[in-house]
């Protein structure tokens, strides 16, 4: 058992800070830890500028298999990666729904012709990919989506009625991965299809939704008739429950380094102001602070264990199961935190109408960390019944 | 990235888990903590014998296995989830980290075979003075004072909360001497001690009061030299926090099992109560807390490992790396047992506020490991220390 990477990792360590240091810098130095969570709707250009640049640089799709022009990167060096374009405040990714998600699904299940057609764009940092899993009914019961999808045989196409929810980056994406309904009379996860629609359509309208930071990462999109080409459906009709929950099964959490460098940066923020204005002499602040600093450190080692897991067959094994319940716990907590170390001044915005400092916007964002990509509740059901063999819910 | 177990590491695991689920039973468990002593004395002869598990770090020059401290832990792991009751915390992770950190080359070679043998020993440090303020374990709270004389050292005051104190062969005890702290080692019969057994809430693990009255040792007894030992009391007692720490996630460990195994055999509603969501969410935060503290001890146990290297080599220990370490694994360890013991005893219901089913005993065994060594707000204080006003930041 060892804490540290191996001379040759460290290796790449240097590389890839080095390329950081000499391009993230000029006409991306306005970007630098900017477009995280709570701020992903700024600087959208200019970070889609900085997508092609990585792209030019060999850092997309460092996790894909070769013969899909990625680099096979080893898991070390992935999380080596992420932690280094954390620590260098490389600008919140508007490519890693395409090149986390999209490609990943289109790889393991896609046909030749979807990877041939759409792999080459994610890659470039060009073409931008959203995600279509969430309904106004379905939330937490993601299987009860309503959205349907019929094959219309005089236009050879698929028509895609209904209604997503909380699609971020919506209105810059080229393409939407979606489930929905193919056979109308089903239920639940049985059914669905997985599509890949195209976003610059009549049929599709994106309305974004206004938080309660009083900025908009997050959109409505409204399916009326939209087409979708008979090809781009990926596997078959019935497929789209397997194919949309397939890549949990590869999490491997090659980011949560990168993550957890962002919350040490807030941390780090947390503890001068603390500093500077004495909140560091109270003994409550004190015991909060050093609960913060004690459980990131043991994120840290939760996520190499994670890392280093033996399970070859990709499951999660336990420190995998109950990381997205700690993390997003530990990181609501941090944003309490934060507004109570500043005390009173914790009130007093940037600028009007509604600027909030990043402190600030981190306290009202992280209220969604413990709903998103499934509740604290649902992550609770999932560690009882996978973790420690309890009752399933009624599905 | 190999922060995990080598087939090695998983092997003693695997060892200990099946003799300790086969020796340390609920009914072996209550036999030894009805006793003074707190275990059966045969069983730990054995294990001395036939196991060796107390030579499991020691320097092979020393006649021990010379395995890690992550190896340890392993094993501290699996004495806290079965609740062991045993002298190993005492004599190996208090008393031979002692030897170990602070002895010369020639009390080394005396008294560390004595120990690999069988004998066993502790570690007293702190005073009734340790209570102060819920929990002070520093050097600050030393009681027993030495003076120096022709034929040696005169060693006078009290040490408590000593752990095994009197059913130990050796004591190592923490002194203020002229402007610092020594370390001494004594056999426990030794003219002028007193040795006073402790009744404790928590029986599977025992404690006791020292007394000396005018304590005549001779130089030798005195363990490295007259340097300040503080700075090396310090490392010992962060190694055994560690020690302790595993202990306790293997404890938490323990008690969840046992809460939801229960659980699933309890019918209520027509149903095992295991099914119901308020059960199963309490459950799921018993496990997060395990895993979460499984990944920090661990974390702990390899930067204790780098100090024992680096003693052993002579170089510099990373006192701070260690200090945070310790006080990280403690903290949240502490709270971490402590309430998934609480939640044990509520999954349980009526039964588990009984004397016959097992949930007590994790419950204040918990709460004893909770309060020996700095409790969860001592550690966080430390740390706070380090990071709101420690040179180097974290």
């Amino acid at each position: 058992m060892k804490l540290e990477f191996s001379p040759e990792d460290e290796q790449f360590r240097a590389e890839v800070a080095s390329w950081l240091e000499q391009n993230l810098t000029g006409e991306f130095e306005p970007i630098r830890y900017r477009g995280g969570p709570g701020d992903e709707h700024m600087f959208q250009e200019e970070r889609k500028a900085w997508e092609q640049r990585m792209a030019e640089g060999g850092w997309t799709g460092i996790g894909w298999p070769k013969e899909y022009g990625g680099r096979a990167l080893s898991i070390e060096q992935q999380v080596i990666f992420n932690e280094e374009y954390a620590r260098a405040g490389g600008p919140g990714r508007v490519g890693h729904i395409g090149e986390g998600l999209a490609g990943p699904t289109i790889i393991a299940f896609g046909s030749d012709q979807q990877k041939q057609k759409y792999l080459p764009g994610i890659l470039s940092g060009k073409e931008l990919w959203c995600q279509g899993y969430s309904e106004p009914g379905a939330g937490s019961d993601l299987a009860n989506v309503k959205t349907k999808a019929r094959f219309d045989e005089e236009k050879q196409q698929w028509l895609i009625n209904g209604q997503k929810v909380w699609t971020s980056l919506a209105h810059e994406s080229d393409y939407c991965f979606v489930i929905a309904r193919t056979d109308p009379d089903s239920v639940g996860h049985k059914g669905l299809g997985f599509f890949l629609i195209k976003m610059d359509q009549p049929g599709i309208e994106v309305r974004p939704i206004t938080q309660i930071t009083g900025t908009s990462e997050f959109n409505e999109v409204f399916f009326d008739d939209a087409l979708c080409d008979a090809d781009d459906i990926v596997g078959v009709p019935g497929d789209g429950w397997k194919v949309a929950m397939g890549l949990l099964g590869f999490e491997r959490g090659v980011s949560t380094l990168g993550q957890q460098m962002q919350f040490q940066n807030e941390l780090n923020e947390i503890i001068r102001i603390a500093k500077g204005n004495g909140a560091s002499n109270d003994p409550a602040i004190r015991q909060r602070i050093a609960q913060a600093h004690m459980e990131l450190k043991m994120m840290r080692y939760n996520s190499m264990r994670m890392l280093s897991g033996q399970a070859s067959d990709g499951s999660l094994q336990r420190e995998g199961l109950i990381y997205k319940l700690f993390w997003a716990t530990w990181h609501r907590n941090l944003g309490e935190l934060a507004m109570d170390v500043l005390g009173p001044e914790s009130q007093i915005l940037e600028s009007g109408p509604y600027q909030l400092s990043r402190l600030q916007a981190m306290y009202l964002f992280v209220r969604s960390d413990t709903i998103y990509g499934g509740t604290n509740q649902i992550q609770r059901n999932i560690i009882a019944e996978r973790g420690l063999g309890m009752p399933k819910e009624k599905r | 990235m190999e922060f995990a177990f080598t087939d090695e590491q998983l092997m003693i695991k695997d060892t200990a888990e099946s003799y300790l689920s086969e020796v340390s039973t609920s009914a072996a468990i209550r036999q030894a903590m009805e006793t003074e002593l707190g275990y059966d004395r045969q069983q730990w002869q054995s294990v001395c014998s036939d196991l060796y598990w107390q030579a499991i770090h020691t320097p092979e020059q020393y006649g021990g296995m010379a395995l890690g401290y992550v190896e340890l832990v392993a094993m501290q792991e699996q004495m806290g989830r079965f609740l062991f009751c045993s002298p190993f915390f005492s004599t190996v992770c208090l008393a031979l980290n002692s030897l170990l950190l602070a002895a010369t080359e020639e009390q080394k070679q005396h008294y560390i075979p004595l120990l690999l043998q069988g004998k066993t020993a502790t570690l007293a440090f702190v005073g009734s003075n340790a209570a102060c303020f819920g929990g002070q374990w520093d050097d600050e709270a030393i009681e027993i004072v030495a003076v120096k004389n022709t034929e040696g050292f005169r060693l006078s005051g009290e040490a408590r909360y000593v752990i095994d104190a009197a059913s130990s062969d050796y004591l190592i005890v923490a002194a203020k001497a002229h402007r610092a702290v020594n370390l001494f080692i004594v056999p426990a019969d030794y003219d002028g001690i007193e040795v006073e057994w402790l009744p404790t809430m928590d029986q599977t693990r025992k404690q006791g009061n020292l007394t000396f009255h005018d304590v005549q040792v001779s130089s030798s007894a005195l363990l490295g030299g007259e340097a300040d030992a503080q700075q090396t009391l310090t490392v010992i007692l962060n190694l055994a926090t560690i020690a302790l720490a595993a202990e306790q996630m293997g404890g938490a460990q323990g008690i969840m099992d046992m809460a939801v195994e229960y659980s699933k055999e309890r019918v209520q509603f027509g149903r095992a109560i295991a099914g119901f969501q308020a059960i199963k969410h309490k459950a799921a935060d018993m496990m997060t807390r395990v895993e979460v503290a499984r990944s920090g001890v661990y974390y702990a146990a390899c930067i204790a490992e780098q100090a024992l290297q680096a003693a052993q080599q002579g170089q510099a220990i990373d006192t701070l790396a260690l200090q945070e370490a310790a006080s990280i694994c403690k903290a949240y360890c502490s709270d971490a047992y402590f309430k998934n013991t609480a939640e044990a005893m509520q999954i349980h219901g009526g039964v588990g506020f009984t004397w016959e089913y097992d949930v007590h005993l994790h419950f204040k065994r918990a709460k004893a490991s909770e309060h020996y060594l700095g409790n969860a707000s001592y550690h966080r204080e430390r740390l706070a220390q380090l990071l709101l006003e420690g040179e180097a930041p974290l």
